[in-house]
């Protein structure tokens, strides 16, 4: 048992993580809910009570898997890069500029499909480029830097959309619609589940094996695991600074691009959507390992969902949810949080050892 | 002359850039304070938040401005001391915490707004108060001067009063002296018997009530109302300001007043036919300017790559 404990240690502890947050989210219930057993059944069974629900999980999941992807990358390098949101919503503007611009080519889809995409993961690196780049060269406050570029991108995409690619017929601030031949396809009936799930869970994998199993990979986590030792044993860091960076924005530009094609099917966002942020929430849950964040994106998803329903169908407002990721979070980065239990549980299992050699003699 | 410069050039505009650049004022002191004390607070926008709302939530349910004052004060301490807690004795990484903070306090606001005021957006169902304005009487015929200062909030005088209060912590009291020694060398510090922990703490609390402050001036001098995630990036600006004036007080005041002067022009160029897009994206890119020729002059004495 005590083994078994300290083997998945970080796992025991993320749960515990997540018990509280829900401790904590039951009690606010019970304490502002007229008909709390409703409520609760709302916020935690409501995901699961029909299909189209379930799949509103998944569509959930397929921004943020993306967004967190993005943002572990350069975290990875210990790089608090927090530019996914922005970064996803100015690939899918000029994506989307871009698909409206080359639809008279008449590519054929695939093609078509395959050129959007790779755009906006072009987008993304190039947006990505300016923190990395300005970091490196000039040790700007990588933080601050992403921060203010969420808000550039923002601007540049709402005025790029809404004075360039405005469709006046719409009756409403979006682009253009994107021509059918460009959507991702729905690949489950009833639910808007589509192409881009595919492509996130590909990106999950491919950005493991990038992590884990290439050099630049082990050169990003070299930099983020020591700093110094990493300098010092000829890592070009202002290398991994940039490409880290870089690299995520690809995945950020990506998933902001696949959920326009697979979703709205135009760009019709006139606020940032939030996901670069839930990208920060999954990379941390996960802790900063693409599959682990893949769960954490279906679970933050179900929360949300949850949410919705509890929003839609009782008195207790959808913010709820925040306040339960908040305390998750603050949890899980609390590295001191439970040590002394795993700090007992060493030393007991060292005595049993020391006990079992020395017995026999 | 240029009819456009001539209402730059007018005390309206320069009055409006007081307004402006107060609620940047008070948290880039709070940033500033605690980066002295060698942490990165990134939480001034959840402990203005939740600082603005307790101020018009107290004020509304007690019709008292003082307890509004100290719940509002309240508020922001204890994000700043859950900060703290989170950082210092639980070994959280400072950034990821406040990240956590940020999402709980604009969570939470909104979730109590419902509760007190059944509404999700605005406050205004709420019988809230507001601080009241100075009227400077005879002395508003000084000019320019008079017509700048005239009818402003009497927290935008606190907020240039905050600025000499800061200097005077920081430069002329043993506190200041030890949040700098340890912002500087921690370790040097705590080998003469300064308990860094705890200073740091100290630091964290006054940034708590230098951001409760510019929380409390939002809704409760700015606009009368609480809204939704009404800080709008406010406490984020306040870092690329006290980072313009190196987290001292004169230069944090001016770094202050250059987004005041650009937020207040954004607004005054607004009836031109410029896409307002353009012109909001102005202080941002000001920022990561300021902020690179900054950190360009100081790095030589930093590593590629360290904060």
């Amino acid at each position: 048992m005590e083994k078994f404990i300290l083997k998945y240690f970080n796992l025991i502890r993320t749960i515990i993580a997540i018990l509280i947050g829900f401790v904590i989210s039951i009690s606010l219930i019970l304490l502002v809910s007229k008909d709390s057993f409703a409520a609760l059944g709302y916020l935690f069974l409501g995901p699961f009570g029909s299909v189209s629900r379930m799949g509103n999980i998944i569509e959930l999941a397929t921004p943020i898997i993306f967004c967190g992807i993005a943002i572990a990358i350069p975290f990875q390098a210990s790089q608090f890069n927090v530019g996914a949101e922005g970064t996803f919503f100015i690939s899918a503007a000029f994506g989307t500029a871009f698909a409206l611009i080359i639809q008279s080519l008449n590519l054929p889809g695939f093609i078509y499909v395959v050129v959007v995409l790779a755009f906006a993961g072009l987008m993304g690196a190039l947006w990505g480029f300016i923190p990395g780049f300005l970091k490196a060269k000039y040790r700007a406050n990588m933080v601050v830097l992403t921060l203010m570029l969420n808000y550039i991108a923002y601007f540049i995409s709402i005025y790029l959309i809404n004075y360039h690619f405005r469709d006046k017929s719409a009756g409403f601030l979006t682009s253009y619609r994107l021509p059918d031949s460009v959507f991702l396809k729905q690949i489950i009936p009833n639910t808007r589940i589509h192409i881009g799930f595919l492509i996130s869970v590909a990106a999950v994998f491919i950005a493991y094996y990038f992590l884990y199993h290439t050099t630049l990979g082990y050169e990003i986590r070299m930099v983020g695991f020591n700093f110094h030792f990493a300098k010092y044993s000829g890592i070009d860091v202002f290398k991994v600074i940039v490409l880290s960076s870089m690299i995520g924005g690809i995945f950020a530009g990506i998933g902001g691009m696949s959920e326009v094609m697979g979703i709205h099917r135009r760009f019709l966002w006139q606020s940032l959507p939030g996901y670069g942020w839930d990208g920060v929430v999954v990379a941390i849950i996960g802790r900063n390992n693409p599959i682990l964040i893949m769960f954490a994106a279906f679970f933050l998803a179900y929360l949300r969902i949850g949410g919705q329903v509890l929003n839609l169908l009782s008195d207790v407002p959808y913010e709820l949810v925040s306040v339960i990721e908040a305390i998750i979070i603050l949890l899980i980065t609390a590295e001191a949080f439970l040590e002394n239990i795993k700090y007992r549980i060493t030393v007991k299992e060292a005595e049993k050892e020391v006990f079992k050699n020395e017995s026999p003699s | 002359m240029n009819p456009l410069l001539k209402s730059i050039f007018s005390t309206t505009f320069l009055f409006s850039v007081l307004r402006v650049a107060t609620p940047i004022i008070f948290p880039a002191l709070g940033v500033a304070i605690s980066s002295l004390s060698g942490s990165t607070n990134i939480a001034l926008e959840g402990i203005m938040l939740v600082s603005a709302f307790a101020g018009v939530v107290v004020s509304a349910f007690t019709q008292s401005l003082l307890l509004a004052l100290i719940a509002g004060i309240a508020a922001g301490v204890l994000i700043a001391l859950i900060l703290g807690y989170f950082s210092l004795k639980l070994r959280a990484d400072i950034i990821l915490a406040a990240i956590a903070l940020n999402l709980f306090s604009s969570g939470i606001t909104v979730f109590l707004l419902y509760i007190f005021a059944h509404d999700k957006g605005v406050s205004s169902s709420l019988k809230s108060l507001v601080f009241p304005t100075i009227k400077l009487g005879v002395l508003a015929k000084i000019p320019i001067l008079g017509g700048i200062l005239n009818n402003q909030n009497i927290l935008v005088y606190i907020a240039f009063l905050s600025v000499i209060v800061y200097y005077i912590i920081v430069f002329h009291t043993p506190l200041g002296l030890k949040i700098r020694a340890v912002g500087q060398n921690p370790d040097a510090a705590s080998s003469v018997g300064i308990n860094v922990v705890r200073i740091k703490l100290y630091a964290l609390i006054l940034s708590g009530v230098f951001g409760a402050l510019g929380g409390l001036y939002l809704s409760m001098g700015y606009v009368s109302w609480f809204g939704r995630d009404m800080t709008a990036g406010r406490g984020f600006i306040a870092i690329a300001a006290s980072s313009i004036g190196s987290n001292m007080p004169l230069g944090t005041l001016l770094g202050s007043l250059l987004f005041g002067v650009v937020y207040a022009l954004a607004n005054f160029l607004a009836p031109i036919n410029i896409p307002s897009e353009i012109i909001q994206v102005i202080p941002y890119i000001v920022t990561v300017l300021v902020l690179t020729i900054y950190s360009a002059r100081t790095a030589k004495e930093k590593e590629v790559g360290e904060e």
